[in-house]
């Protein structure tokens, strides 16, 4: 299972870079979108997956058997998920937003402000 | 129990709901974001108090023990920068009262200032590096919002870039922190450390401690990762831009300097001279890209990325002394960079620009607007005796001692481009008369950054201003006690024993240990953690 998920995240990146460095701002936001859920796929992959063990404690014992999943990265990808969704919303108003008043979606129309 | 650790985050939090909850009064916001501020003023003293007392101040988030729950430490560093944070805090929340337009205020301007706040002292306070995530996550979405608040086009520009590129780096830090999990099965940074120090040296700790440098090198807009920061710092209302200014990038600086001292230590060998030669391209850069431009807070944002390559220096070096003038060089620079924001601020509501060559005459006008602006230009340069000076003189000389002679003699290089920029401010606002062609000598009628008219309340611009400056004199002349704190920060950064003491008891007790490896079952962490330390 693992190899197979790796070969999916590096996909996800490689997707999410290639989004990312197109001139147009939804590809943009699209690419952003890919490498959140990338990293998040990232997390979960990294800390073992361990199929059919829920990380329960039997009656009387003070700790789970080893062996079983880890719980943690699923609670982080989680909060990981929530921050990466909110943060999304916020940059698709604001590509309309910026596609109102610029009135073109190309980055390279976005350069007034450089130096 | 110390509940100084947890207050400094919680009241922010709390100013900003009871703001939110006073949405239609304005007269409540107004207030909050004064009183607010003031007991964030309090509790950061208070907490800089014990942790003078005591060097560490930790709290277990529902008393969960150490490596399991959420710890919230403070050391010497963090009480300093939460202090700072507060001050600048309580500076914004009274000028902002004056610049502020009611446009931007019906759209919640006071609730998200304070939501920044939360999350710039969330993150100086924890010590759970994926709760650092969340807290610089925090400080971003305020940020963004703060940004494109007004919705106007350079605005827009400026957020698209600033956006992408925070956001490319949380994703880096949150990758990073993915695969530090993977190899030590922990998210405590005090626990981390300990297992770091444990886990066998394969190529991954280099690459993560890699990793990190980029994105906290792209929060703190060092080189060659600094390019949003001019691109957006002048766009937003001017009390945002002097609130970014002062906390933002400093937040990303902070980073650096607690993840490469706890966690990546070791890999320090490796990385010192990426990160000298990072630090002399930001300051190198920055400082001539300022010298290019005659837009008053164009400038000021380079002159942003120039000084936080001394920051990034005082790092890199990494002997007690440097790292005591890097933390030095932080503190002077929230305040003169804030300072010198809101004058441009100022001089705007003046003069109706913010184009050097369009203004002048202002020594003229307000002589003390001048000495306030002298002030925090000259402590910028590092002319003795002010802030500046003290934090500059504490790098050089820590460099001569481990003959970086190099990096040493472009930081003073440096230091004479930034006098030359700030000179140019003085000669074209100050000095030189006002240019005929100006047609805004209109000056008690201020507008706010939404051309509504405002009331004639400059003096609550003048005051945060004034006391800025006085404080970078201050700096500057108690230097010597200032100067004992920050070698109190050296030595803790320096030797992180304290710190994991203090988060995970003084024994960081087998049992604990014992507990964890059942549950990291990839990794064989050995039984008596804490007795192998040196």
């Amino acid at each position: 299972m693992e190899p197979l998920m790796a070969v999916a995240i590096g996909l996800l990146y490689a997707t999410a870079i290639f989004m990312m460095l197109r001139r147009s701002i939804v590809k943009l936001v699209i690419g952003l979108m890919l490498l959140s859920n990338a990293a998040n796929l990232l997390i979960f992959t990294t800390a073992g997956m361990t199929r059919g063990a829920p990380p329960l404690i039997a009656e009387g014992m003070m700790q789970p058997p080893s062996g079983v999943a880890d719980p943690l990265p699923q609670a982080v990808v989680l909060t990981a998920i929530v921050i990466a969704f909110g943060v999304l919303a916020f940059a698709v108003v604001l590509i309309r937003r910026a596609y109102e008043v610029v009135k073109a979606d190309d980055l390279d129309k976005m350069k007034d402000t450089d130096t | 129990m110390r509940p100084e650790v947890a207050l400094p985050v919680l009241l922010p939090l709390l100013s900003g709901a009871i703001s939110l909850l006073f949405w239609r009064s304005r007269p409540m916001q107004r207030f909050m974001a004064v009183a607010g501020n003031v007991a964030l003023l309090i509790v950061s003293l208070w907490l800089f108090v014990s942790t003078l007392s005591d060097g560490y101040v930790t709290m277990q988030m529902g008393s969960w023990p150490a490596p399991f729950g959420i710890t919230l430490i403070a050391d010497l560093l963090s009480a300093v920068m939460v202090l700072m944070t507060a001050i600048i805090g309580l500076a914004m929340g009274i000028y902002s009262l004056a610049t502020t337009g009611r446009g931007h205020e019906k759209f919640g301007y006071y609730p998200l200032m304070h939501l920044l706040l939360a999350g710039v002292t969330g993150a100086f306070l924890t010590g759970d590096i994926f709760n650092l995530y969340v807290w610089f996550e925090v400080m971003l979405v305020a940020s963004f919002a703060l940004l494109i608040l007004g919705g106007e086009r350079a605005q827009m520009e400026g957020a698209i870039k600033y956006v992408t590129l925070n956001l490319l780096a949380s994703v880096i830090f949150l990758t990073a922190v993915g695969l530090l999990y993977g190899m030590v099965g922990t998210l405590n940074m005090a626990d981390i450390a300990l297992r770091m120090d444990e886990a066998e040296h394969t190529g991954m700790v280099e690459v993560l401690a890699v990793m990190f440098m980029v994105a906290f090198g792209i929060k703190a807009a060092a080189f060659p990762l600094f390019f949003w920061l001019p691109a957006s710092y002048h766009t937003p209302p001017v009390a945002v831009s002097a609130l970014f200014a002062g906390l933002l990038t400093k937040v990303g600086v902070y980073a650096m300097f607690r993840v490469f001292t706890l966690i990546f230590d070791q890999t320090m060998g490796y990385l010192q001279d990426i990160m000298l030669w990072g630090a002399v391209f930001t300051m190198v850069t920055g400082v001539l890209g300022a010298a290019a431009q005659y837009e008053f807070r164009r400038i000021l944002s380079f002159h942003i990325v120039s000084q936080i390559g001394y920051m990034i220096l005082g790092l890199a070096l990494y002997t007690p002394l440097a790292i005591a003038g890097g933390v030095f060089a932080i503190v002077h620079n929230m305040v003169v960079k804030t300072n010198l924001f809101l004058i441009s601020g100022i001089t705007h509501r003046l003069q109706g620009t913010y184009q050097l060559k369009k203004m002048g005459g202002l020594y003229r006008e307000r002589p003390w607007l001048a000495i306030a602006f002298f002030i925090s230009a000259f402590s910028l340069a590092g002319v003795p005796p002010l802030s500046g000076f003290f934090a500059k003189f504490v790098i050089v000389r820590a460099g001569l001692e481990v003959e970086a002679y190099v990096a040493t003699g472009i930081a003073l290089a440096v230091g004479l481009m930034t006098l030359y920029s700030m000179v140019k401010i003085w000669n074209e606002i100050f000095w030189k008369s006002l240019p005929e062609d100006n047609l805004v000598p209109e000056t008690a009628t201020p507008t706010g950054d939404d051309g509504r008219l405002l009331k004639p309340s400059l003096w609550m611009m003048y005051l945060p201003v004034m006391v800025l400056a006085l404080s970078s004199l201050l700096i500057g002349v108690f230097a010597e006690p200032i100067m004992w704190v920050m070698t109190g920060i050296g030595d803790q950064l320096l030797e992180p024993r304290g710190y994991i003491e203090a988060v995970l008891g003084a024994s960081a007790s087998a049992e604990d240990v014992l507990l964890d490896s059942a549950v990291a079952t990839d990794e064989e962490p050995k039984a008596d953690a804490g007795e192998e330390l040196p």
